[in-house]
């Protein structure tokens, strides 16, 4: 790859449904300089194995993350609240579906 | 050869080498995507050529199979469109003759899919569909090249001035033509014209280019009388079948 493409072409990420019903599933990325290349280029990349049955195609800039370094404070009191987890209750039997 | 086995000896050839020339691009295109996207394209066209050779050899009765046409005929018994076998030059001059021929094909798949012969209809049927995304693909590209920056428009009109004089090949009937077309089997060439005409034309203003006036052309490429740049393809393609007869992965 030369390094305009690198330097001027936005990267993409790019979600496949594999088929009807499931959801779209986060593959990879790539570089195009438009949507509609975008979605070409991952039709070429991801879809070649009939992987997928829908892509779609966001501008990686455009996705807001969360920062590694406020993994403790976001995630951490999670962690001992164990209540939150359906296995923490016994379930009475005469309850036939829950 | 028959009227029909040579009919569908042009459209195995010219799928073939314009396979042989994307294939060319791997490892140097512009980015890593295109060099994917253009190893697509190619994959497809070859897998076309496949059938229609495979069925040519069975046309001809000879018991020449698809890799003894494909690697062991001269340059002057291929009869692939000159368009096609015109060198890659840049990515410009590449997308410009893969968009005039993707147009062109589409056009001649969506009228051979009513063709008598149930072989060539069913290639039709199935390339109608990657004829359809490759010309997406690089009518895409012409749109983003010409009406892109000052250079890629400047560049892309080059490119279209230059290889324009090669269409009036692509709709130019001859005997095997009309003979084809007769018998139901294929179509005259001249009826593909409109068709072509308005897909270009199209994409043309959308990439705010000028289609260039009509020129009388020498090449008979489908006649097997080809420019200069045939040879030193099937050179390059044939070597390995010809030093290793019969290799196989």
């Amino acid at each position: 790859m030369s390094d305009p493409a690198k330097q001027d072409w936005p990267l993409y990420e790019i979600f496949i449904r594999p088929r009807s019903g499931l959801d779209h599933k986060h593959v990879g990325s790539l570089h195009a300089t438009d949507a509609r290349m975008a979605l070409e280029h991952a039709r070429d990349l991801y879809t070649r194995r009939q992987e997928g049955v829908s892509i779609w195609a966001v501008r990686s800039a455009d996705i807001v993350a969360s920062d590694p370094a406020d993994a403790d404070a976001f995630f951490e009191p999670a962690k001992d609240k164990i209540y939150r987890h359906p296995t923490f209750y016994d379930i009475p039997d005469e309850v036939k579906t829950l | 050869m028959t009227p029909h086995g040579r009919y569908v000896l042009r459209l195995a050839d010219t799928n073939l080498v314009l396979a042989q020339r994307l294939g060319e691009w791997a490892g140097h295109a512009p980015a890593l995507e295109e060099d994917l996207g253009l190893a697509n394209v190619s994959l497809d066209l070859l897998g076309q050529a496949r059938l229609l050779l495979a069925h040519a050899g069975q046309l001809e009765g000879s018991g020449r199979g698809e890799d003894e046409l494909a690697f062991l005929r001269e340059e002057s018994d291929f009869y692939n469109l000159t368009l096609v076998e015109q060198p890659n030059g840049d990515f410009g001059d590449t997308v410009v003759r893969q968009f005039l021929f993707d147009a062109w094909q589409l056009g001649a798949y969506e009228a051979l899919r009513d063709s008598r012969d149930a072989t060539l209809a069913a290639i039709a049927a199935k390339g109608r569909g990657e004829a359809t995304y490759h010309l997406r693909y690089s009518g895409g590209w012409l749109v983003r090249l010409g009406d892109g920056t000052a250079e890629s428009h400047a560049r892309v009109a080059q490119s279209v001035a230059r290889l324009w004089p090669y269409t009036g090949e692509l709709f130019a009937d001859d005997d095997v033509d009309r003979a084809a077309a007769e018998a139901g089997i294929g179509v005259l060439p001249s009826t593909l014209e409109p068709a072509f005409s308005a897909r270009v034309d199209e994409t043309l203003a959308r990439a705010t280019l000028a289609r260039p006036a009509q020129t009388p052309f020498n090449w008979y490429g489908k006649q097997g009388r080809h420019s200069e740049h045939l040879g030193y393809l099937l050179a390059e393609m044939q070597s390995l079948h010809r030093a290793h007869p019969g290799a196989a992965w």
